[in-house]
């Protein structure tokens, strides 16, 4: 190798680049495409993390049915009532109310309540050990592996100490990732304003689910006795079933229940800060 | 005579997917749906037959006469790129909808090893300009028959009743290992 062949291979390729981008240039301004200036603006107004929560792809394939007029300004569930105000006027619409979503964890059976009756190893994912069903006795119950945190792109989720995850109620935009997430199906999307919820999602008969987990729904009809409108809460297949269109939100039907499944407003109560406090003062 | 052989050679006893497992990132990802896998595969014969019409003059007319065959990797990828980009351009401006479906398989045409590994073998094989263009086009065809096999097959799968710890990827990557099988039969067309 001498010096000569280094200047000779720098020369060549340097030439071939050259060559190949003026091609390139000339062949962009053939086949330029047009684009709308407002694409980039409702692009850019977007947060840009797709995080799939309004059903298309990324964002910016969702810039452009916004454009197109197939989605309304406030599809975007991630950005806020601040994002869907923005958008409304980049496309010169009249601004619609944006409804917070929030991702809802409906099982509160963690290492303590639950019951396992086998020992899982391989894979350490969610989905991975519901093919073989998990270690906990309970079939519906979260598998505590974290799929929906991993999944988690705005940092509002985390497992705790009993090994269940949690939503920081302060962060989560209600994208919905975590519930795509979940092979269970335990993470449920709902509006801000639902505060009542049942805590379980197992369709096994009272006396089994009784016996696999200590917070399990054992379908004793307590809470829809005690639900002040007909037809609020209904048990289905085993497990209590809150209907939104119907129940008042309030904890008139949670007090009697006996595994304290059923439970309202306990949502908001966390925020970052203060999962993050409480689980430095265990280990501290 | 020597001209079809390697037409056949490349596209069906030696395809670049099913006996080199060259361009498996594509042969996955873009053949859920018969309509993109053809559109895929044809936008990938159309990049192999430049590739193979472009690259052969600079290895021989370039590297080879200023001495720096050591340079053909960067050289061939750079002539690659430029043609993707090319046809990423025409794509866009021709049918915005095809350039959805393909998404980010179009540019990964750069990086898709059976491309690179096709400039490389017309090298490796000595072909002549004529013979390296109908290697070029015989392994496009080789993998566009490949991706819409697939395709073919998968759009199938859609419907079929199978066991949940082989849903998705893995009966693919079973049915990919068994077209391969199937493949080694064609080894069997010419002899020598």
């Amino acid at each position: 190798m001498t010096t000569g062949s280094i200047i000779i291979s720098m020369a060549a390729m340097g030439s071939l680049g050259a060559a190949f981008a003026i091609f390139l240039a000339l062949a962009d301004k053939k086949l330029k495409v047009d684009v709308d200036p407002r694409l980039q603006a409702i692009t850019d107004a977007l947060p840009g993390t797709n995080c799939g929560g309004c059903g298309y792809p990324g964002c910016a394939m969702l810039a452009e049915a916004m454009l197109k007029g197939d989605a309304p300004p406030n599809a975007c569930v991630a950005g806020g009532a601040d994002t869907s105000i923005a958008l409304a006027e980049l496309l010169g619409v009249e601004a619609v109310e944006h409804k917070r979503m929030l991702a809802v964890v409906l099982c509160k059976g963690g290492t303590k309540e639950s019951v396992r009756n086998a020992t899982y190893e391989g894979e350490m994912t969610c989905t991975a050990a519901d093919i073989t069903g998990g270690d906990k006795a309970c079939t519906y119950g979260c598998l505590g592996y974290g799929e929906c945190v991993d999944a988690c792109m705005y940092d509002a989720m985390a497992m705790d100490g009993n090994n269940l995850p949690v939503v920081f109620y302060d962060k989560c935009v209600g994208c919905g990732a975590c519930a795509r997430a979940c092979p269970r199906n335990i993470i449920e999307m709902h509006p801000e304003d639902h505060k009542l919820f049942v805590y379980c999602r197992s369709k096994d008969k009272g006396p089994h689910a009784r016996k696999v987990c200590s917070v399990a729904c054992i379908a004793c009809m307590l809470c829809v006795k005690d639900c002040s409108v007909d037809g609020g809460i209904v048990v289905k297949d085993n497990l209590a079933t809150v209907d939104y269109k119907l129940a008042p939100q309030n904890d008139e039907s949670t007090k009697r229940c006996p595994t304290k499944c059923i439970l309202y407003g306990v949502e908001e109560r966390v925020t970052r800060e203060r999962f993050y406090a409480s689980s430095r003062k265990k280990t501290g | 005579m020597q001209l079809i052989l390697i037409f056949i050679s490349a596209s069906l006893i030696n395809n670049f997917v099913l006996t080199y497992f060259l361009g498996i990132c594509p042969f996955v990802g873009v053949s859920n749906k018969t309509e993109n896998a053809v559109n895929m595969g044809m936008a990938t014969t159309f990049v192999m037959t430049l590739t193979a019409a472009v690259t052969w003059p600079i290895y021989h007319y370039v590297l080879i006469r200023f001495n720096v065959p050591f340079l053909e990797y960067v050289a061939f990828i750079i002539a690659i790129a430029t043609l993707v980009q090319l046809v990423e351009m025409y794509v866009r401006k021709s049918s915005p909808a095809l350039y959805r479906a393909l998404g980010i398989f179009l540019p990964l045409i750069t990086t898709n090893c059976a491309v690179l590994g096709l400039a490389l073998f017309m090298v490796l094989r000595e072909y002549n300009y004529m013979e390296s263009i109908i290697f070029g086009f015989g392994t496009g065809v080789g993998f566009t028959l490949a991706i819409v096999m697939m395709s073919g097959i998968r759009e199938e799968l859609e419907f079929a009743d199978i066991p949940k710890p082989f849903q998705g990827v893995s009966i693919t990557f079973i049915v990919a290992g068994m077209m391969a099988l199937a493949f080694m039969g064609f080894a069997g067309l010419i002899r020598g």
